[in-house]
């Protein structure tokens, strides 16, 4: 009896045995790994490594300009992504949230960019920006800006503000989505009673739908914020990270240490400070979120 | 009295005349918005129907003789057939992969008792959780240690992995809303475990499961860093990663890159705009209630 159950206790585990060994091994391992190589000089290929302390971290922290360019960088791109891109979506969503003809075709429509690869839309929009031929200075030279047109992704002064457009086009209808979804959980009678009341649209969107909406809003830059801060393919696919490093973003300067450099413990070291930095930004947001649901 | 039946009268009026316009101006702006969604994706298919030679000064929105060569010739000889039927495999393997194992861990957290659940669990969706943006590194040197580097399982593997947080904890949601009397019926009939799982749990969950699989053939079909780390053998390159070989090496041929980025967005287009409706209801769903 007793042995019976033994066994049926252990067959339990055969259910979840697949998916822990695949964890273990491709999750759980390289997460340890990172940090272990993270105080070596260890170049990827030599047998042996020497532990070399913290010497990544100092040197990083003291003798890396260029990680805190790129680091730079990918806080530009979030904190438009956070303002322009999100209140895109919010403005788009509060408008399809009145009863508006044809709102579910919009929708299926601002969802198409999110569903495409950063290298597709990276390669379409390589055209799009392109000195010679592209299309926006076509366009320019057509409406009589002409002026204005140059190679937008090769020009330093612009380079990094037209990659952050091509991010906010591709991330825009994802906000919009999940954003319009918190708008349709309010409950109608709230704004039907409120105009009874006669208050105004936007004494309405202040004192009901802003205040209902906080837990989404907070969801939603959470999600912006990780997501830009490891923008990658996007910058793969156009500039590659330059002019010089103005479009450098942290995921490719690890992936340039790693890979260029054969530098695989520093690529470690600079991969552990970035989840840090990650780990922090999504503390302070979501102990914002709770100062606020308090207030 | 009459007055106050023309002053309510006009009133009407003067409100439907806003409406009208307000409704204008909203369905202009969204109609803007949709076009800078569409028009770039439309470029893009047009272009890769025009000449190495007109392709750019020829900017009528489509041309007057189409080239549908260029597609044989993307093909054939710029490969996208070969990284077509490799993103093929790889997304159907690793989205099988992800629902079998997923699955069944999702039924063994909800369903079945045994030491630890609780802890493997949290343990299992944590990576949902916590970024590692460093950790590529070590499952690199990972699968170089395993000699997994340029095969089709160490590109697979990984990905499979990378599915089953999400998975799990979607499926174990949906189980534990189950009502548990149809398995129980089941296992008074004499099946067992594995029986009851594949015969009556897995069936049901046939909804999750479809909104697990979009995610996956989305997500595996779009994938590129690990592509780019893994596999340097062009012969075992999806798409994303043939794309980019190709811009590379020939960075002026318009014409047939565009024509490789119709073969590679194609699938996701229809896939889509078949099962936009879950895709969009999964997603709000998650983060809603999340």
């Amino acid at each position: 009896m007793n042995l019976q159950k033994i066994r049926k206790v252990l067959g339990n585990y055969i259910f979840v045995l697949p998916a822990l060994s695949l964890f273990c091994t491709f999750s759980l391992y390289p997460f340890f790994k990172v940090f272990q190589l993270s105080i070596t000089n260890w170049d990827g290929i030599s047998p042996a490594m020497t532990y070399v302390g913290a010497a990544n971290f100092k040197d990083l922290f003291l003798d890396n300009p260029v990680f805190w360019l790129s680091m730079r960088n990918a806080f530009y791109v979030t904190f438009l992504a956070l303002t322009l891109q999100n209140f895109l979506a919010l403005g788009l969503a509060l408008l399809c949230d009145r009863d508006i003809k044809g709102g579910n075709i919009y929708r299926v429509i601002f969802y198409l960019p999110p569903v495409l690869s950063g290298i597709v839309v990276g390669l379409i929009w390589n055209w799009i920006y392109d000195g010679n031929y592209g299309l926006l200075n076509h366009f320019l030279n057509f409406i009589g800006l002409g002026d204005l047109s140059r190679a937008w992704l090769s020009d330093s002064k612009t380079a990094l503000f037209a990659v952050a457009v091509i991010h906010m086009w591709k991330g825009f209808g994802w906000g919009f989505v999940i954003l319009l979804a918190g708008l349709q959980s309010i409950p109608r009678e709230l704004y039907e009673a409120a105009r009874v009341d006669g208050a105004n649209s936007w004494v309405v969107f202040k004192s009901i739908t802003a205040p209902l909406m906080i837990p989404v809003f907070i969801l939603v830059s959470i999600l912006t914020i990780l997501g830009t801060m490891q923008i990658f393919d996007i910058i793969i696919a156009t500039t590659g990270g330059g002019p010089g490093y103005h479009t450098e973003v942290p995921i490719t300067r690890i992936v340039t240490t790693m890979i260029s450099s054969s530098k695989f413990g520093y690529a470690c070291a600079m991969g552990v400070v970035f989840g840090l930095v990650l780990l922090a930004i999504s503390m302070v947001q979501i102990r914002v979120s709770k100062m606020m649901r308090q207030v | 009295m009459a007055f106050f039946t023309d002053a309510a009268h006009k009133e009407i009026n003067y409100e439907k005349v806003k409406k009208t316009t307000l409704s204008f101006f909203t369905h202009l702006f969204l109609a803007a918005v949709s076009l800078s969604c569409i028009f770039p994706l439309w470029w893009a298919f047009t272009s890769s129907l025009k000449t190495q030679q007109t392709v750019f000064n020829d900017l009528s929105l489509f041309p007057k003789v189409p080239q549908w060569g260029n597609y044989i010739e993307a093909w054939t000889k710029a490969n996208f057939g070969l990284y077509f039927l490799n993103s093929l495999l790889y997304t159907t393997t690793v989205v099988l992969g992800v629902i079998l194992i997923a699955s069944m861990a999702a039924y063994a957290f909800s369903r079945l008792q045994f030491w630890g659940k609780n802890f493997l669990f949290l343990l299992l969706i944590s990576t949902m959780m916590i970024p590692i943006p460093g950790s590529f590194i070590a499952l690199y040197v990972l699968l170089n240690k395993l000699h997994l580097v340029d095969t089709r399982i160490g590109y697979i593997l990984p990905q499979i992995n990378g599915g089953l947080a999400l998975g799990i904890f979607l499926l174990k949601t949906f189980f534990d809303d189950l009502p548990k009397e149809l398995e129980d019926s089941a296992r008074i009939d004499g099946c067992g475990r594995l029986r009851v799982y594949w015969h009556i749990a897995l069936p049901l969950a046939r909804p999750a499961i479809a909104v697990l699989a979009i995610f996956n053939i989305l997500a595996v079909w779009n994938e590129y860093l690990l592509a780019m780390l893994v596999l340097s053998n062009k012969s075992l390159m999806p798409l994303q990663r043939g794309l980019m070989v190709f811009q590379g090496a020939h960075i002026t041929q318009y014409p047939l890159l565009m024509a490789g980025i119709v073969i590679t967005v194609l699938p996701v287009l229809v896939i889509y705009l078949l099962l936009q409706k879950h895709i969009i209801k999964g997603i709000t769903a998650g983060a809603v209630k999340g």
